[in-house]
């Protein structure tokens, strides 16, 4: 029995008819229309999927979309401002931390949850955040520098 | 076209609905639904194919007040069903007190399994791999559940029967696991190790936990050890905490402590490691974990979690 629930994506809320099983991710890409997340491993391992959901970071294609009902989820469209870029994203671009762009979003989301927790992330705790989600191109440096040095930018800001 | 007819007739008899209060969550459960927080075994489990999404559903995560970590009444601690991994790993009171429950929380998953997986799901899962079961044991814990007629207090030695497999009815909520009061009579350090591949994304190949208490003269006045992975549920192994008792908590008792486990383990042989390296193993992890918690008996600082430092010892 389809359930009618409402969810805010990126600020915007949407009243759905979504079945009971349908998860998060296929939500908010197939009836939202956003497909930025994207689907890996459809089991909680690749983090390719990756949202926020009422700030935490959740494996989308393993959450069911019933359950975010009335809450605020963030994809990896919402981390812009329009067309200017988050620091992460340009940090991204500017140290490498992207090659075929498949993890992008998911890896973007989780540092967002990390530095929202942790301002100052030591690289240790950079790599425990980004260790659920899988990259195959970049070797994981350019990334683990993007999101330090976003970090770095922010504690020199004050 | 059979088998779309009969997806279609599946969809149309999933149900799902939301829980606001304890009462209303048993009494979905009474009619058959499972309960789901974070989703973090039951639809990850779907999606192995390990068994499929129940047909009925009823959310538990927002039924207020399962939430909280609190102190008990009688000194104890008390951890609501809902309470996340994430939440443990940082909570104050959990890694001033229970740092071998903070060593486990913090290894559970990635950090959104952390966020999302509740110890409630933890421990209904029933899993003989699960982080958390040994330093719950250690501690005393009890589950607490509500069923249709009233609440009942189980101990976790008693809840736990094999993979998968509890005493709680189908239709019992856990609504807490209460940890007893630290034991008196000294100080006490606690900790949780596991054997691991990786330091994320892992599930232990095998696992101990330990809670070791000093008198004024340094002397093990009082230990519990757990193994975890190593038999068909995660127990406590009296022959281990025989071994520390009396002693001076240092590597020939803990290394004693760590063959106790290892001839006390019944482990199997799977992909990630035959029963012959488990209870080698075995032997290991319990004197790392025992090490570990008179260390922090002793006062001295081991970061959580004590799994990515113990290497060595």
């Amino acid at each position: 029995m389809a359930v009618d629930i409402t969810l805010s994506v990126n600020g915007v809320p949407y009243p759905l008819t979504v079945d009971p099983h349908a998860s998060l991710l296929h939500t908010v890409r197939g009836d939202v229309g956003l497909t930025g997340s994207k689907e890996g491993c459809d089991d909680s391992e690749c983090g390719a999927c990756m949202m926020l959901v009422d700030g935490r970071p959740v494996n989308s294609c393993s959450y069911l979309a019933v359950q975010a009902d009335g809450s605020d989820v963030t994809t990896v469209e919402g981390l812009s401002d329009g067309e200017t870029l988050a620091p992460l994203q340009e940090a991204f671009l500017t140290r490498g931390g992207v090659q075929c762009g498949f993890c992008t979003p998911g890896m973007l989301v989780s540092a967002t949850a990390l530095l929202d927790r942790s301002p100052d992330p030591s690289e240790d705790e950079i790599r425990t955040a980004v260790s659920g989600n899988l990259c195959r191109c970049t070797g994981y440096d350019g990334i683990v520098k993007a999101i330090a040095a976003v970090a770095a930018e922010r504690a020199a800001q004050g | 076209m059979s088998t779309a007819t009969s997806m279609t007739t599946s969809a149309s008899s999933r149900t799902y609905v939301e829980a606001r209060d304890v009462a209303t969550a048993v009494a979905a459960m009474s009619a058959g639904a499972r309960p789901i927080a974070g989703g973090t075994d039951l639809v990850v489990g779907a999606r192995h194919g390990k068994a499929p999404l129940p047909a009925a559903l009823v959310g538990i995560h927002r039924i207020p007040g399962l939430g909280d970590v609190a102190p008990t009444d009688g000194g104890g601690l008390r951890i609501g069903a809902l309470v996340t991994h994430a939440t443990l790993m940082a909570d104050p009171t959990v890694l001033a007190s229970y740092p071998g429950l903070a060593d486990a929380s913090a290894i559970v998953g990635s950090h959104a399994t952390r966020a999302n997986g509740t110890l409630g799901g933890n421990v209904m899962n029933s899993s003989p791999a699960m982080d958390t079961g040994a330093p719950l044991l250690c501690h005393g814990g009890v589950a607490v559940l509500v069923g249709p007629v009233g609440e009942r207090r189980v101990a976790l030695a008693d809840l736990w029967t094999g993979p998968g497999r509890s005493t709680a009815a189908p239709d019992e909520l856990l609504v807490a696991v209460e940890l007893d009061a630290l034991p008196a009579g000294g100080a006490s350090g606690s900790s949780y190790v596991r054997l691991q591949y990786r330091r994320q994304m892992e599930i232990a190949i095998v696992g101990a936990g330990a809670v070791v208490t000093l008198g004024a003269d340094g002397t093990v006045t009082g230990a519990k050890v757990a193994i975890t992975a190593l038999a068909p549920v995660i127990h406590r192994v009296a022959e281990s905490e025989a071994a520390l008792v009396g002693t001076d908590g240092g590597f020939e008792a803990a290394k004693a402590a760590g063959a106790a486990a290892a001839a006390a383990a019944r482990p199997i042989s799977d992909v990630r490691g035959s029963a012959d390296y488990r209870r080698a193993m075995a032997a290991v992890i319990t004197r790392r974990a025992v090490l570990t918690a008179v260390r922090r008996a002793r006062g001295e600082s081991v970061p959580v979690p004590a799994s990515d430092t113990t290497f060595g010892s």
